[in-house]
């Protein structure tokens, strides 16, 4: 049991530090610091600035751009990131489908598609959702059906995040309706511009077009971006919502935004002991959670993730959203008014939107009822 | 940064959970041996001693082992697990923490010697009606007659008081500040000695000194209201230890209990509205361990101002996470909750004690309440 980091975590930590501060962009970091939404442009520059200074996907192979750091450094990595207000690399191309393609593509696909997917050159749409597929994602219906060295595919996918943006979809189909339903599924790279691909908005409770439909109407899909086996694709689709140990809880970025909470109210929390009491408890069970992910890593070296880590989800978007209503209730009346005002004093026009949005972080990603079933069934064995 | 016990850690936390797991591993066992005086079993006490657990915070000079504040924590958490009895918690860590950090030479190898080998059991008589966790003494004054120093006054609730041998006694000092005395037991007069079971079958005192004889701890005079709160705060992050064990504890009786009891012709962990339930209960159980071992981490750390911090972070957290865990176990079981027989009622009883020792979530916020501007971002690395 030891509170310090080693030397050289310290020392790791400083150079991250340091970089993110000072090599990406301050107007993009101004920008996460107020709140504001980031363009297109913006998310891809970030992200190639820490892409040439091979920081974008560290916890990737190495021969593909990973740095064979620990987990323990991508915690580090991570925390640094969010702090500094740099946005953390896109999700769908970091997170989710790099790693996948790293594990079960072809070596044409990885060489292919790895190396532009960490530069952001491609953008990638997650498939996955559909209209009668949420939790239940293995009851999905888009269908791929083989037709010489093509599949065709049909159906339609829901709340493709920033789809808008997408230039090539990596898509859970159905290839075999015969079999259990996990068993007839497979994985197809899609690329958004085929034609029968229609990106149609969803304007979601805070005003903003975030997300979107993606439709498929007799969609040719070369047979060769076929992720891995036919019908392995449950298995894929396990790996890319299972595999994340670091980073699970959005820890760093709502601390920022608490004491960046505490800073704005300044005025107001000073004499009001109920405000004070709410944020000790919110710093109190940040500080917990943040203490949680440190445990999780620290014991998830090379093995499987520590039982804890279905908490930091869990725990981690509540946080996020109380913290998301403590700001709204800073604003008060202020907050009614809505949209941009153009300069930084007006934080409390974008608390309430923010705080709506928020409401999808414990909808997304296994809804919060998931995680609690994960817990009681795979930790408590109920 | 490191959460994982070492060899010797690990060896230390399975041979005290083999000797407490012996001890009261049976419910029935804690549940008899509490209700009679002096509460705990003077067996089991030697044998604490005799494993070396007595002396284990104090120097070897003093007659102890000089282990960690780790080693501490982890048997807190074994004891918390069967909620032992032993005064372990209130003649170990707190009084003679105090000893420790306070005493003399001679008075360290003395008191702390004695404790050690199990042939003493001390007590920290502070606590005064009303004084709500205050670090000082107020209502119990010393006076000094010469060379030789009285107590006067009453002290309540003192845990242990009645068994102790020896009582560690704060008192008010007539230039200011609060002072910490050693009071033989043989010298307080019998009526001055009225104990009694607390609701969760541990015993306390009510202590009247009359111009009792008293040896200052320390130098003579001083003011060691410092010492008193740096050892209070310890002594919050190892009952916050405790805590831990015994809500893990609650945990696995109730995730057990919600796998075997049927109703409905079905086990209850057919009900989603239970098991859902049983996961809130493992969120804040762990939620509560990363605190506790943070905590733990700090005090071995050694720097007195954040050991304060993180008692008042780590007591809020396990006031919280205790009230919750305890109040839904006892709920998860229904009616046999309730009972005196069985075990969960009594183990949220002692959660509910060692929440309101030295502490409360209410106390702890007043205390983080003073820093709060003080802070941007927490950062749990920094502090080392």
């Amino acid at each position: 049991m030891q509170l310090q980091l080693s030397a050289e975590d310290e020392k790791f930590r400083d150079e991250m530090r340091t970089f993110f501060t000072t090599e990406v962009s301050e107007e993009i970091r101004t920008t996460v610091a107020e709140g504001r939404e980031l363009t297109k442009e913006q998310i891809v520059e970030s992200q190639q600035t820490l892409n040439k200074a091979g920081l974008a996907v560290p916890h990737w192979p190495e021969e593909y751009g990973g740095r064979g750091w620990s987990d323990l450094q991508r915690h580090i990595w991570n925390e640094e990131m969010q702090a500094a207000c740099v946005p953390i690399p896109l999700a769908f191309n970091a997170s989710m489908i790099g790693p996948v393609l790293a594990q079960f593509g072809s070596k044409e696909q990885k060489d292919e598609f790895l190396p532009k997917t960490a530069n952001l050159d491609i953008w990638w749409s997650q498939g996955f959702s559909e209209p009668d597929a949420g939790s239940d994602l293995a009851g999905l219906r888009t269908t791929a059906v083989k037709d010489g060295d093509d599949y065709i595919v049909n159906g339609q996918k829901t709340w493709t995040t920033l789809g808008q943006y997408g230039d090539w979809i990596f898509t859970l189909v159905r290839t075999d309706p015969e079999v259990k339903k996990q068993a007839g599924i497979s994985m197809l790279l899609i690329d958004m511009r085929s034609e029968g691909l229609e990106v149609r908005p969803i304007e979601l409770i805070d005003g903003g077009h975030e997300v979107n439909e993606v439709w498929f109407t007799d969609v040719r899909v070369p047979a060769k971006n076929l992720v891995g086996e036919e019908n392995s694709g449950w298995t894929q689709a396990k790996f890319l919502l299972g595999n994340e140990r670091v980073g699970v809880a959005p820890v760093g970025s709502t601390k920022r935004v608490l004491a960046r909470a505490k800073e704005l109210g300044a005025a107001l929390v000073k004499d009001d002991p109920l405000l004070r009491a709410r944020i000790i408890e919110l710093e109190n069970e940040l500080l917990a959670l943040e203490l949680t992910a440190l445990r999780v890593v620290a014991h998830s070296e090379g093995g499987e993730p520590h039982p804890a880590s279905s908490v930091l989800k869990l725990k981690g978007t509540e946080l996020q959203q109380a913290v998301s209503e403590l700001v709204v209730d800073l604003g008060g009346p202020d907050t009614l008014a809505s949209g941009e005002a153009g300069d930084t004093e007006s934080w409390y026009r974008r608390s309430t939107p923010t705080y709506l949005n928020l409401r999808k972080a414990s909808i997304y990603g296994g809804s919060n009822e998931v995680q609690r079933q994960i817990i009681s069934r795979t930790i408590l064995g109920l | 940064m490191d959460f994982t016990y070492d060899d010797e850690q690990d060896a230390l936390r399975d041979a005290v959970r083999g000797l407490i797991g012996k001890a009261y591993g049976d419910y029935e066992k804690r549940r008899q041996t509490t209700k009679e005086d002096p509460g705990f079993d003077e067996k089991v006490w030697t044998q604490l001693a005799e494993m070396g657990l007595l002396g284990l915070p104090f120097s070897e000079e003093d007659g102890g082992v000089g282990a960690g504040p780790v080693e501490i924590g982890i048997v807190c958490q074994e004891l918390g697990r069967v909620i032992a009895p032993e005064p372990y918690l209130s003649s170990v860590v707190l009084a003679g923490g105090l000893v420790s950090a306070v005493g003399t030479p001679e008075q360290r190898q003395e008191i702390l010697g004695a404790l050690s080998s199990g042939e003493s059991v001390l007590a920290f008589a502070h606590a005064e009606p009303g004084s709500r966790w205050s670090d000082s003494a107020s209502a119990v004054t010393a006076s000094q007659d010469g060379d030789s120093w009285t107590v006067s006054g009453t002290k309540d609730p003192v845990l242990h008081g009645a068994r102790a041998d020896v009582l560690i006694v704060s008192a008010a000092l007539s230039d200011g500040g609060t002072g910490l005395f050693v009071v033989q037991g043989t010298d307080v007069a019998d009526e001055g000695r009225t104990g009694f079971a607390t609701y969760d079958g541990g015993r306390a005192a009510r202590v009247t000194f009359d111009a009792t004889a008293a040896t200052p701890l320390g130098t003579a005079g001083a003011d060691v209201t410092a010492s008193i709160a740096i050892v209070h705060d310890i002594t919050r992050i190892m009952a916050a230890n405790q805590s831990l064990g015994a809500m893990e504890t609650l945990l696995a009786q109730t995730t057990d209990y919600l796998k075997s009891r049927k109703q409905f012709g079905v086990t209850l962990n057919t009900f989603q509205a239970l098991t859902f339930r049983a996961a809130d209960m493992y969120t804040s159980q762990e939620l509560t361990h990363s605190l506790v071992d943070w905590a733990t981490m700090v005090v071995a750390a050694g720097k007195p101002e954040e050991v304060a911090d993180a008692a008042a972070r780590v007591g809020l957290q396990v006031s919280r996470g205790g009230r919750h865990v305890g109040q839904e176990a006892i709920q998860l079981h229904g009616g046999i909750g309730m009972t005196a027989e069985y075990s969960v009622g009594m183990y949220t009883a002692h959660l509910t004690a060692l929440d309101h020792l030295l502490g409360d979530a209410g106390r702890h916020l007043r205390v983080l309440d003073a820093t709060l501007d003080e802070h941007g971002v927490i950062d749990p690395l920094d502090r080392s």
